[in-house]
């Protein structure tokens, strides 16, 4: 039996530094058995990284771990494995084609008697057990294709137990599942506290924190801003811990008195990608933030609005007319897309800053089809120069630019295009402060030349401060609109998490 | 200021320097070879031998010139060969019943073309990699030609007809008139047009080239519709120079033709590569089998010997590209 004032696990000041951020900043917590921990934070709090450093994915720059109150390291997943900790990511690491048996066992497979073998008899039983003691009641020799998001779930949690785990992190572990299937999950979670186990349930649903939660750990900006119990604060409280991110806000914005015509008019949008009955309008001179947790839908309707993903429903209007078909229409028309991933969606990296600066704007600069190098170099060395550039010359591999000039490349392309609206998804990702600066200055002065810009970000602190107003997504749709009166960071979290 | 001199002192500026130095090394590649063979063999340097060269170069040039925008997608036709035997089968059908080359040439262009088409379909519309639709397309081919001929050889066209593969004008074979006229257009279409342009930006990146607004499905079906029409024309050049068609004419022609193109420096991953490096990656696999010739070495050795120089090529263009960056 173990005590339960002692805690089952514990961090002392884990700090975890990439280059340029400090993801975790001497964070502190501790779990206990049988009991479950809430992780709370905004996108880039430090959740994941967190979870990385538990499972040993990440080593620790600096803290300490107690297991049982001696200390222990873990610089590596068996060291992880070993304590008894097992992570339930999003994304599953079962083998398709395998079955349930091998997948629970996958590396430590009983032994058939002729070497290289599996003893089938001996794994299907073992795998029966195992499923037993969770209440999953399933045939072990299925393979794990035929199953549902719910049931890979659950062969996931048996493959841990499997391997003993104590202390089992889950990775916002209902965002797939329906409500029975969570209620099913929630009984095996019951199930598994009875046992003793401790459980670290990351989570965006206010309901889930306050259902399920013994503890709850408030994370932000890599920092531990609170532990507290669920019976002790509101979730209004909790919203307000999670917001009020510091950020150097140097970037000048000049908001326009009165917005011009509406220049798109997304209507009942629906993607299979997704996102269903999304209502947008953009008007000339604004800057519309587009916000939501990770994975709430942003990026899909960036893609749907410019043609790149199938549309099963809706309608989009851009300059009074109806559109549709491929990324080529749109960006005739108008529309420029500049993707979340610029390396890999947004540039041709081997190929030189002039080429992709005039790849978009070919049909606008040689109307009669015959490409001019001389006028390519010229135009792209006046991009280079309006837009400044860090580069030797147009010649220079884009590939080898700092992250902040290649975005200065990607939206070059679309100045030379013409573009009248511009979809920017995570534009400063992973770009410096100064480099930001200049894109939103960029931005601005764009928007106030007549043109007009739809703005994905996770950084609520800079929606609020260059959007005239916001929509926030949930799960695919379109939770609420924010004027810009009513754009606040607590109002973003407030709509974007889930309630009910 | 050190920028302003260097601009004064280099060429007008294109876009493609790192390929124009690819290129200058393999002419001087060129270059070397006939100088050895020159002093190695009286017979090299004779009109007879020189212009036998460039007619040879030009047949696998004809072939591979297509190809060659087509492994700028990064793709690969494989199919071109059967491609030949197919085109120029039909062609001499035609041309035995009407009596009209000129019907003869047009069926040769347009099978080919159709051809291409398909490999185009199979690759966009149906999302098969290329190197397998077109692999399935060489069979099919293959297994029509066949089908067709049911063994026979066509054989004996008309005298004009018989000019374009054999003929000379003002001294020069007619394949070499024919080898500058479409080394120029396909320069011309490569580096000079929106549509090259476009061809390399796929290459390079098809995901970022789709979100930047160009329409990859239909420029791909484009170049493989070009590569299928250059083995077309190929075909006509094979019909007229070997005055018969056999089903099996086309079996010795794609893989040489890739090795041209490979030779001329463009990258199977695509983006990189122009159609004068495929130009001059024919001429230097022709030099060196010629050379052989003269030098009576065995023909059993050629295959390997194109296969190490294929090896070569490839790895001192990524030596010299690491290099450069």
């Amino acid at each position: 039996m173990e005590e339960a004032d002692t805690p089952l696990l514990e961090l002392r000041g884990i700090s975890k530094e990439f280059p340029g951020v400090k993801a975790l900043d001497e964070v502190s917590f501790a779990v206990f058995p049988g009991e479950v921990h809430m992780l709370l934070g905004e996108n880039g709090a430090g959740k994941s990284s967190l979870m990385k450093v538990l499972c040993g994915a990440y080593r620790a720059d600096a803290g300490e771990f107690y297991y049982k109150g001696e200390k222990v390291t873990i610089s590596s997943t068996t060291e992880a494995q070993k304590l008894g900790i097992a992570v339930i990511f999003q994304e599953f690491s079962l083998v398709p084609h395998l079955d349930i048996a091998q997948n629970i066992f996958l590396g430590r497979e009983p032994k058939g008697r002729i070497p290289g073998t599996i003893d089938r008899r001996r794994i299907l039983a073992d795998a029966k057990r195992v499923l037993d003691t969770i209440g999953f009641d399933i045939d072990p020799s299925i393979t794990v294709d035929k199953l549902g998001v719910a049931q890979q779930q659950m062969v996931e949690i048996a493959k841990a137990i499997s391997q003993n785990a104590r202390i089992l992190v889950m990775d916002e572990p209902t965002a797939a599942l329906s409500d029975r299937e969570t209620e099913l999950l929630f009984a095996l979670i019951a199930r598994l506290k009875a046992d003793g186990v401790a459980i670290v349930y990351i989570s965006h649903r206010m309901a889930e924190v306050f259902a399920l939660g013994d503890r709850i750990t408030v994370l932000r900006d890599g920092r531990r801003i609170d532990g507290v119990r669920p019976a002790d604060v509101t979730p209004d409280q909790l919203v307000r811990m999670m917001v009020g991110r510091t950020v150097d806000m140097t970037y000048p914005r000049n908001f326009a008195d009165k917005p011009g015509e509406v220049l798109l008019s997304v209507k009942g949008l629906t993607s299979p990608t997704g996102i269903s009955d999304i209502d947008i309008e953009v008007r000339q001179g604004e800057i519309v933030g587009l916000c939501g947790l990770v994975g709430s839908g942003r990026s899909e309707v960036a893609r749907a609005i410019f043609g790149a993903d199938p549309l099963t429903g809706g309608e989009i209007i851009f300059d009074g007319k109806t559109i549709s078909g491929e990324p080529d229409v749109a960006a005739r028309r108008g529309i420029a897309l500049i993707p979340e991933s610029r390396k890999s969606e947004g540039l041709a990296l081997l190929r030189s800053v002039g080429d992709n600066l005039v790849v978009s704007a070919l049909r606008k600069l040689f109307p009669s089809g015959l490409f001019d190098p001389r006028r390519a170099q010229r135009t792209s060395d006046s991009l280079i120069r309006q837009l400044r550039i860090a580069t030797p010359s147009a010649r220079q591999t884009v590939g080898l630019l700092s992250g902040g000039n290649q975005q200065k490349v990607v939206i070059g392309k679309w100045l030379a295009a013409g573009a009248k609206l511009f979809i920017f998804d995570e534009p400063t990702r992973g770009i410096d402060i100064g480099a930001k600066s200049e894109i939103f200055a960029l931005i601005d002065r764009l928007v106030a030349e007549g043109a007009a810009a739809l703005m994905i970000s996770s950084e609520q602190v800079e929606i609020c401060h260059v959007c005239d107003r916001a929509y926030v997504m949930r799960e695919g749709r379109i939770a609420g609109h924010l004027a810009r009166n009513e754009l606040t960071e607590e109002n973003i979290v407030r709509l974007g998490m889930h309630h009910a | 200021m050190t920028d302003i001199t260097k601009e004064a002192i280099s060429p007008p500026r294109s876009f493609l320097s790192q390929d124009a130095i690819q290129v200058f090394y393999r002419l001087l590649a060129a270059l070397l070879i006939c100088a050895v063979l020159a002093v190695l063999s009286d017979s090299f340097l004779s009109l007879g031998n020189v212009l036998n060269v460039l007619r040879q170069a030009s047949l696998t040039f004809f072939i591979a010139s297509g190809l060659t925008l087509v492994v700028l997608t990064a793709g690969l036709d494989l199919s071109v060969g059967a491609n030949v035997a197919l085109s120029a089968c039909l062609a001499g059908t035609v041309i035995h019943q009407t009596g009209s080359p000129v019907l003869g040439i047009l069926t040769a262009l347009v099978v080919g073309g159709v051809v291409g088409l398909l490999n185009g379909v199979m690759v966009t519309a149906l999302r098969i990699p290329s190197f397998i639709a077109t692999y399935g397309m060489l069979w099919v081919l293959n297994g029509l030609t066949y089908w067709y001929m049911a063994g026979d050889t066509i054989h004996g066209f008309p005298a004009g007809f018989r000019q374009i593969g054999s003929g000379y004008l003002f001294g020069l074979p007619i394949p070499v008139y024919l080898l500058l006229i479409f080394l120029a257009i396909g320069t011309l279409f490569a580096q000079r047009s929106i549509w090259g342009q476009e061809i390399y930006a796929i290459g390079a990146n098809p995901i970022a080239a789709r979100l930047s607004g160009i329409p990859v499905a239909r420029r791909l079906l484009l170049v493989y519709a070009v590569s299928g029409t250059m083995a077309g024309l190929a075909s006509i050049i094979f019909l007229s120079r070997l005055n018969s068609a056999e089903a099996d004419i086309g079996e010795s022609l794609t893989l040489p033709a890739i090795a041209a193109v490979l030779i001329g420096g463009t990258s199977l991953f695509g983006g990189v590569g122009t159609v004068f490096g495929t130009f001059v990656g024919a001429l230097i696999l022709t030099l060196v089998l010629n050379g052989m010739n003269l030098l009576s070495v065995s023909a059993n050795w050629q295959p390997l010997v194109t296969g190490v120089i294929v090896i070569l090529a490839v790895w001192l263009d990524m030596q010299t590209r690491r290099r450069s960056q």
